[in-house]
């Protein structure tokens, strides 16, 4: 079944730039996607799409059964509930410990302190960071910031992951303990991931599903691809 | 019970952010105290006001003399007519003796003068006084009564009357304008503070978007802090009021110079401007948080 179905999607900015040119794209419930492609090949906004921090020109963007552009403004948190975000940037709240950060998502949703607790403790522990709860993010190296980010971003259990260069920051060991993380998450939870980035190595060394974005255009998709220099 | 859990947390959020911003909030419960203090003291002011002129509203009376040759029947005729105009609440009517009586009553003077008097050559005339219901009409109903057969003179102190009317509108205006100039004021103070917090928590914000908090939930919280500064805002105001006016009460006996205007007296009237000082803090407050979220925080 597909988790993601994206039809004649176009999206031009109001400063007159058009990041994508008709796109059509199936994406099945529980796997694993990378986006690859250059800078303005247009993988970014296809993700802020899919999160609907932006919205499609032409065309539709069915997220889990939600059709995301005619979802209104007031109404985005349903989505956003059903998804988690990571960034680049980790963006984590430096006032808060680690364990608080995890928890504010749970606390915007207003569940219960006790299953707060227990959801949290159990995403962190699916990160590796059990032994950290207590630190703050300034006291926690980039890689192991940037798995806090990821265990709040599926604390909630949500069944779409998206990425947007989460290694971007990090060295080339620190960037594969994440994707480790990932791929558990994506294999011990069933969470759909999908992940831009413009990594070479790890694209090559994961062997999963790539989409190929250039100026725009979708070049291809293929299972257990690879990197490849000349599409972009 | 979710509801409850995430006003709960609002307002943990908005007591903690007065907090962090101390300074801020420091600066925006002052412009709040010294305007609802103005607030306070017009509130009282125009109350006491309005007190007073319908107290001297009250008072106000037409005394109408009849003419020295009226007769018993024709008095009557006049009191019919008097009777059925339709600004008059009530009337007395006073015969030449009566008068007389009363007059030498009230001083030893008018005693030994009015002795040498009898009826028939009496200076004094039989007279009616009439209250009126609207004094803005008192000057038409006095007219009225002028025109009748048998009435000489018609006195209801003119001009004074003219001028105590006018003025007491137009002292009216003036506090209801300096009052909403101010509310007016407080209202930009209290959106640009919240402002400033809403920027100082911009990430804390866009982290709340990103995983599902509904626009409730983002907002509540700086309105519930709107709330708060008008709340302690409204403390030093409503203490100013009650033993301010008290102090005041008591200075002056109840009375401003002169019997003629009267305090209201300090309870229950301090607990009610207390009350909508207090209502008028934490509605301005919630006003002006609702603007600036509205206005800076695109949910």
């Amino acid at each position: 079944m597909d988790l993601i179905r994206i039809k004649n999607v176009e999206k031009k900015y109001k400063n007159g730039v058009t990041a994508i040119y008709d796109l059509n794209l199936a994406i099945e419930k529980g796997s694993f996607v990378f986006v690859i492609g250059g800078s303005g090949s247009g993988k970014s906004t296809l993700i802020k799409m899919l999160y609907r921090e932006e919205k499609p020109t032409k065309g539709q963007v069915i997220v889990g059964g939600l059709d995301v552009a005619k979802l209104k403004d007031r109404k985005v948190y349903k989505l956003r509930r059903k998804l988690g975000i990571v960034f680049q940037d980790y963006r984590l709240l430096p006032k808060l410990t680690v364990f608080e950060n995890v928890a504010f998502a749970l606390e915007c949703l207003g569940e219960k302190k006790n299953e707060i607790r227990q959801k949290v403790l159990k995403a962190l522990e699916d990160v590796g960071l059990k032994n950290k709860v207590h630190s703050y993010p300034d006291q926690l190296s980039g890689g192991e910031q940037q798995r806090v980010a990821i265990a709040r971003a599926i604390v909630n259990d949500p069944k779409l992951l998206l990425c947007d260069e989460p290694t971007g920051n990090l060295d080339p060991e620190r960037s594969m303990e994440i994707m480790q993380v990932l791929e558990d998450i994506n294999k011990n939870r069933g969470t759909t991931i999908i992940m831009a980035t413009h990594d070479k190595e790890i694209v090559n060394k994961m062997k999963k599903q790539v989409i190929t974005l250039k100026d725009g255009h979708l070049v291809n998709v293929k299972k257990k691809g690879k990197y490849e220099d000349e599409a972009i | 019970m979710k509801l409850f859990r995430m006003i709960g947390r609002s307002i943990r959020d908005a007591f903690k952010s007065v907090i962090r911003n101390f300074s801020l909030s420091l600066a925006s419960i002052s412009c709040i105290t010294i305007t609802l203090i103005i607030v306070a003291i017009a509130i009282m002011a125009s109350l006491n006001v309005k007190n007073f002129t319908t107290e001297i509203e009250k008072d106000m009376t037409i005394v109408v003399f009849l003419d020295s040759s009226t007769t018993e029947e024709e008095a009557k005729e006049v009191e019919e007519k008097i009777k059925n105009l339709d600004n008059v609440s009530e009337y007395t009517y006073q015969t030449k003796k009566e008068v007389k009586e009363m007059m030498q009553e009230e001083s030893e003077v008018f005693k030994e003068v009015l002795d040498n008097f009898d009826d028939e050559s009496s200076p004094l005339k039989d007279t009616f006084q009439v209250k009126v219901e609207e004094v803005l009409f008192i000057k038409s109903t006095a007219k009225q009564i002028e025109n009748m057969d048998h009435v000489s003179v018609v006195r209801y102190g003119e001009g004074m009357v003219d001028k105590m009317v006018s003025a007491f509108t137009s002292i009216e205006k003036v506090t209801y304008g300096v009052v909403i100039a101010l509310v007016l004021v407080t209202l930009f103070l209290i959106i640009n503070t919240i402002k400033l917090t809403i920027s100082a928590r911009k990430k804390e914000i866009g982290i709340m978007r990103l995983v599902g908090a509904s626009n409730f939930t983002i907002k509540t919280p700086f309105i519930i802090e709107g709330m708060i500064l008008g709340m302690f805002g409204s403390i030093i105001p409503i203490i100013i009021t009650t033993y301010g006016y008290m102090a005041f009460y008591n200075h002056f006996d109840g009375y401003l110079y002169s019997e003629l205007i009267k305090l209201v007296s300090p309870e229950p009237f301090i607990y009610q401007v207390s009350l909508i000082v207090l209502g008028v803090g934490i509605l301005v407050g919630m006003i002006g948080s609702s603007g600036a979220v509205r206005k800076y925080l695109k949910v």
